[in-house]
């Protein structure tokens, strides 16, 4: 096992508690920031560490602090981005529910870095359960004197807030995150603006995801420096993994960046290799919107070179080869896994999720769904691949947001790796009518 | 017709709420409002609690269904004491949600997207949960279940239709205060 910067303690009991996850050196990183250091000392730390966003997207997070309109006599705010919704992530859950002060630790010292005296932890609205912890949290924090007024003496105060979301993938996009925190639809906003300059309630706002935040403890801690030499390249640190899908041991995995891919699926120490002695058809790295690869691709790059758990070595070979580290949601699948199946859930979900602001996701992403349920149950037409691939290609670059481009590119990607099984489906309408074929064909192989 | 208004309790968490946005930023609170308006109205949101919703933020009703028809967690008809949401996206698929959905439409005699004649159970299927790690799951109320069986699936149901209680995402009034 790598080093573990954000799950050190998890097995410790009472970590979520105050007094445990002081005793275990929480907090240390608000003391330090706070009675040692200015705030744009603390943003350059983070500059220097590397770090880069961990909701996706990949963004330094040190830059996107450093965009933030210093000069605005508006007041600022930091907003947590806690919707995780990306199909195969769970991380940020299991993090705000067995760690919550970690989350609030970092949201202070970031808070001060930022200059925001009032922030927000937005949660997906189903994780009702993890906002009561977070309350909790914030409680006690509040009655040790590490929010409200004057926090440690010091001239610097925050006031914390957890806001829950009613149900809605796209609030995972910042701008409509900050939409639905104003009590409003959650439609993307078109940018520039930029939330660095006209965020929550037109301030400059920067909003990071939990793993982020969280991230920003150890960062001040053992300084950007030293925090960079962990991982490899522009991939520094160590990154939360939900792994899911056909594996022996799904679960949340904290690894340094560099892992080799194999490693991490075979190893007892992560995934524990394929269920069932099973062999791996296909993952979807980085959440459901990332390419899927097959097998010898996720292994190794075209190249040959066996693949790391980087946001270079994943991306190695662009969309044609490669794929993305994105949320770090790794979902494996197994030889019974049906492609076409698991495509038109993802489909059903991007179509289902789309605000319907943009006409091309609005009706693409029912398109795309209709005819990949067409083709699954064996009513598919040869030319429903192409048109698949005509439609992904209409909604990707031509929405607001990227939700679009997220439901084009496992389209797209699918069909790439996988068009005999396409093909397969259209030709053996029969036998895709049982639900279960694939599974069926392989145990009765 | 009910009586739309909210217990003392909730009227009070609800100004506390109001409280945590800037001045003149006060819709901020209507998502929090609707989730309590929907713990407090019987698990729904009917044009009436909308509208009381919109009283208490000084809002126009609009500004307040535009909203609730936005979010999936609202509902905008009645539903069953216990609101059984099945996850079905892929991963959870893949570790065999269709087989519990299945299951519990058996075990219910009724389709997804139902409510048992005797108003006990309502039968969703929802998009991902984040419980892909612990496929399958559902949700009901606040509370995940996860790593399901069939015989996981009975018990639960026996131990809802025991309590008799009304499932909602806020449990108690410590949420969000």
């Amino acid at each position: 096992m790598g080093r573990q910067l954000l799950l050190e303690h998890i097995n410790v009991p009472g970590i979520d508690t105050f007094s445990v996850y002081r005793s275990k050196g929480g907090y240390a990183s608000v003391e330090k920031a706070l009675k040692t250091m200015t705030p744009d000392a603390v943003t350059e730390e983070v500059k220097k560490s590397g770090l880069r966003g961990r909701g996706g997207a990949g963004f330094p997070a040190g830059m996107k602090w450093s965009f933030l309109d210093r000069k605005s006599t508006k007041p600022r705010y930091l907003v947590c981005n806690a919707d995780e919704s990306e199909p195969g992530t769970f991380k940020d859950r299991f993090l705000m529910e067995k760690i919550p002060h970690i989350l609030i630790e970092g949201m202070i010292t970031s808070s001060f870095a930022l200059g925001a005296n009032t922030s927000y932890i937005y949660v997906r609205g189903e994780y009702m359960y993890i906002i009561r912890i977070l309350e909790k949290a914030i409680q006690e924090a509040y009655a040790n004197g590490f929010l409200g007024k004057n926090i440690l003496g010091t001239d610097y105060s925050l006031d914390l807030y957890v806001q829950p979301g009613g149900g809605a993938y796209i609030c995972g996009e910042e701008t409509a995150l900050l939409e639905s925190l104003e009590g409003k639809r959650g439609n993307p906003r078109l940018k520039p603006p930029f939330p660095a300059v006209a965020g929550l309630y037109a301030s400059p706002t920067v909003v990071n995801n939990v793993e982020t935040i969280a991230a920003v403890c150890s960062i001040v801690n053992m300084g950007g420096d030293e925090y960079a030499k962990i991982g490899i390249g522009k991939s520094t640190g160590t990154k939360l993994i939900s792994a899911s899908g056909h594996i022996n041991k799904p679960g949340v995995y904290e690894i340094e960046l560099g892992l080799p891919v194999e490693e991490f699926i075979y190893s007892e120490q992560y995934c524990g290799g394929i269920w069932k002695g099973r062999k791996m058809k296909a993952v979807v790295a980085g959440g459901s919107s990332v390419p899927i690869l097959p097998a010898d691709l996720i292994l190794k790059t075209a190249k040959g070179e066996g693949r790391l758990m980087t946001y270079e070595s994943l991306a190695d070979g662009g969309f044609a080869t490669g794929t993305m580290l994105g949320s770090g949601g790794f979902i494996v699948y197994d030889e019974t896994a049906c492609i076409v199946r698991n495509l038109w859930t993802f489909t059903r979900f991007y179509h289902h999720e789309s605000c319907g602001q943009c006409s091309p996701c609005r009706e693409g992403t029912g398109w795309m769904e209709k005819v990949l349920h067409r083709i699954e149950t064996g009513h598919g037409h040869m030319s429903d691949i192409d048109l698949l691939v005509d439609v992904a290609k209409k909604i990707e670059g031509n929405t607001i947001c990227p939700l679009g481009d997220a439901a084009a590119w496992p389209v797209a990607s699918a069909i790439r790796h996988f068009r005999a099984e396409f093909e397969y489906h259209i030709n053996n309408p029969e036998k895709v009518r049982n639900p279960k074929h694939f599974e069926l064909e392989t145990v009765l192989a | 017709m009910h009586n739309m208004e909210f217990s003392p309790e909730a009227l009070a968490l609800a100004k506390k709420i109001i409280t945590r946005y800037p001045e003149g930023k006060e819709k901020s609170a209507l998502l929090p409002l609707l989730h309590l308006a929907q713990s407090e109205f019987d698990g729904w949101l009917s044009t009436d609690a909308m509208d009381y919703v919109a009283s208490l933020l000084s809002l126009k009703s609009v500004e307040v269904y535009e909203v609730a028809t936005f979010y999936s967690m609202f509902n905008l008809k009645p539903v069953g004491k216990c609101l059984v949401e099945v996850c079905r996206t892929g991963p959870c698929w893949l570790r065999g949600a269709d087989d519990i959905v299945e299951h519990l439409e058996k075990k219910l005699g009724i389709s997804e997207g139902e409510t048992t004649s005797d108003g006990m159970f309502t039968l969703k299927t929802v998009e991902c949960l984040g419980s892909c790690g612990t496929a399958p799951m559902l949700q009901c109320g606040a509370e995940f279940y996860e790593n399901l069986t069939n015989e996981k699936v009975d018990e639960l149901l026996e131990k809802l239709k025991n309590s008799g209680k009304r499932s909602t995402y806020m449990k108690d009034q410590r949420v969000m205060s």
